[in-house]
């Protein structure tokens, strides 16, 4: 397991963290095992007793590992990690996990708005989905046995901006695009930068409690499309996966499990809650996709090559260096 | 904490990447009208000009009561459904879009949402999945008029011989969403859907096969063939707009008893029944009213 979470690139991204009392050396083997393969966090780490677990590195992507790996790092990796936060005399007081909207799976007999105890309409059957509901399950129950550590979940709807590469991103920014013949959903968006800003706000607040985070708004998949101006590709509505693996193989579209159902049917998300909670996205649904192909254009243009990182390292960064979160760890 | 103190500080502090300030909303251009409900107006204009002759020459669409609808605030408007392709939900969103200028949510089978095309075209003229929380958010959050059908599936599938008999209403729950919400419950009882397209008998064994709710054979394909499919009978509609229902309940409560609920489902259905059957007393001719 330690071999399989070190030898992934993912594992660079495994923790922001608050400090506290930057004295008492960590000896929670997790820690000691992701520190390996991330020197400058590892010094970070032994110099500080950890006090926030900000737990960012859940897959949400099945085009970025394959299946095995994928359970490894968001099931397994998410129990090492609750263990080590919930064992007696641990130090931990805030959990915040960044888990995604995929949790409530797209299907048509859902509601146009999940709110956050709207449980999903239909079974998981992807990977990537059924491994986050099992983490979900994990932190539900973590919260229960540690009342006294504040534990918050956070549901991104589809992440897009300037730097980050998902298979919609990746679709968009191509000349073709898929889409499923005689289906035109409406999907939502949240921008990387709200993100963060909302990681952030959590975090600083503590806040607990389960929360949509989704840019305002909807678009339907066409109109994704002609802003970011690129063809829609309709494939069959049905055999779909099978009319769409060629396509894949060859490298003009990208098409995961995940995306079948949100092509045909959609999905909102109520983001009620983290607005009663103070936080507001800065970017509505549209906003964040023009930002999005905004930079792919200049991109082009100026044939820059897509940055290699995703917003998982910012957060990280500002979890190092923001001062927001050593005053709040009471670091002078 | 001042802005520039704390850029201060992070600078000091060595910070990698540029943070993300809070700035002004970021908003798009949008190239659609399409609505957060797939409710498109401008395919909405194109389908009432569409509809229109179908709507005043054809079935000669008389109204009743219309003023009983509000023109501001949410209302779950409830009425009788019939007809195998039913006629009487594109008359009813017609006929108060054009009278009163406001939008009506049509709410049906999640069914609808499967079918490649029509489930597009059905969200762009106004149709959203009938989902409590759908509902919820319609006339609550945004003040929306919405359409339901409590009959559900039942309504349009029964048989020529069953017409103007109303079938259950469901387990009651457009009561509960009324009373959730806050809004009125506003009857409209329609006369001549029935005989737009009557079903002569249903194919269940084929409806399992395709995986549809049902599968008819009406009266229009045995008279005009596969033309039948979609042309309907030019029988005369009326509708008459009942007093608007409201509950003496707080709302916004999670649960209410489900035994009121269930008492209020029956009054109306037994209301609007007995008006259907009076509006038939009056009725001399199917055709021309």
């Amino acid at each position: 397991m330690a071999q399989a979470l070190e030898s992934d690139p993912e594992v660079e991204m495994i923790l922001g963290m608050g400090t506290r009392e930057p004295t008492v050396p960590l000896e929670r083997a997790e820690f000691v095992r992701a520190d390996q393969t991330y020197s400058i966090l590892s010094r970070i780490v032994r110099a500080t007793q950890v006090d926030t677990i900000v737990h960012t590195f859940l897959v949400v992507d099945s085009t970025r590992v394959p299946g095995r790996a994928l359970h490894e790092i968001n099931v397994i990796g998410t129990m090492n990690l609750l263990a080590a936060a919930g064992q007696s005399g641990s130090p931990v007081r805030q959990v915040v996990v960044k888990s995604s909207t995929l949790v409530y799976g797209s299907a048509s007999t859902d509601p146009a708005w999940f709110r956050e105890e709207v449980p999903r309409t239909s079974p998981a059957r992807s990977r990537v989905e059924r491994s986050l509901l099992e983490v979900e399950g994990f932190v539900r129950d973590f919260a229960e046995d540690n009342p006294a550590t504040v534990v918050s979940v956070l549901r991104f709807a589809n992440v897009l901006g300037t730097d980050i590469v998902t298979p919609i991103s990746s679709n968009l920014s191509k000349p073709l695009c898929p889409s499923v013949s005689g289906f035109d959903p409406l999907l939502q968006f949240v921008e990387e930068d709200d993100v963060v800003r909302c990681m952030e706000h959590v975090t600083r607040n503590r806040i607990p409690g389960l929360y949509n985070v989704a840019g305002t708004g909807k678009l339907p998949w066409s109109e994704v499309a002609e802003i970011c101006g690129t063809r829609l590709l309709p494939l069959s509505p049905v055999a779909t996966r099978t009319v769409a693996a060629p396509l894949v193989r060859l490298g003009l579209i990208e098409f995961p499990p995940e995306l079948e159902g949100l092509l045909r049917f959609g999905r909102g998300v109520d983001t009620t809650r983290i607005t009663k909670a103070g936080f507001s996205c800065r970017y509505t649904t549209s906003g964040a996709v023009e930002s999005f192909i905004r930079a792919v254009r200049l991109r082009r243009s100026v044939g820059k090559a897509p940055p290699s990182y995703t917003y998982e390292q910012d957060v990280e960064q500002f979890f190092r260096h923001s001062p927001a979160v050593t005053h709040l760890g009471g670091d002078v | 904490m001042t802005p520039s103190k704390e850029t201060l500080q992070r600078e000091q502090r060595g910070a990698l990447v540029a943070l993300p300030r809070a700035e002004g909303p970021v908003t798009g251009t949008r190239l659609t009208d399409v609505d957060e409900w797939g409710r498109s107006e401008h395919s909405r204009s194109i389908a009432r000009k569409v509809f229109a002759p179908l709507y005043n020459n054809w079935f000669r669409v008389e109204w009743e009561g219309l003023e009983k609808i509000p023109r501001k605030g949410g209302a779950l408007l409830i009425a009788n459904h019939a007809a195998a392709i039913p006629s009487d939900a594109p008359v009813i969103m017609h006929g108060i879009e054009e009278e009163l200028g406001r939008p009506v949510y049509g709410m049906a089978d999640f069914f609808f949402r499967e079918v490649p095309y029509l489930g597009t075209v059905w969200a762009r003229v106004g149709g959203v999945a009938a989902h409590p929380e759908n509902a919820l958010r319609l006339l609550r959050d945004q003040g929306q008029l919405t359409l339901v059908f409590p009959e559900g599936t039942k309504g349009p599938s029964k048989t020529y011989a069953d017409r103007y008999r109303l079938r259950r209403f469901g387990r009651g729950g457009f009561v509960e969403i009324a009373m959730r919400a806050g809004v009125p419950v506003i009857p409209i009882c329609v006369v001549g859907a029935e005989e737009s397209m009557p079903i002569v008998f249903r194919l269940p064994a084929l409806a399992r096969i395709l995986g549809v709710p049902y599968v008819p054979v009406t009266a229009n394909m045995l008279a005009f063939g596969p033309a039948g499919l979609g042309l309907y009978f030019p029988a005369k509609f009326k509708l008459r707009v009942l007093d608007p229902v409201t509950f003496d309940v707080p709302s916004g409560q999670e649960r209410y008893s489900k035994s009121r609920v269930m008492e209020e489902a029956e009054t109306i259905r037994r209301h609007m029944q007995e008006t259907l059957y009076e509006m038939l007393r009056e009725r001399r001719s199917v055709w021309f009213g």
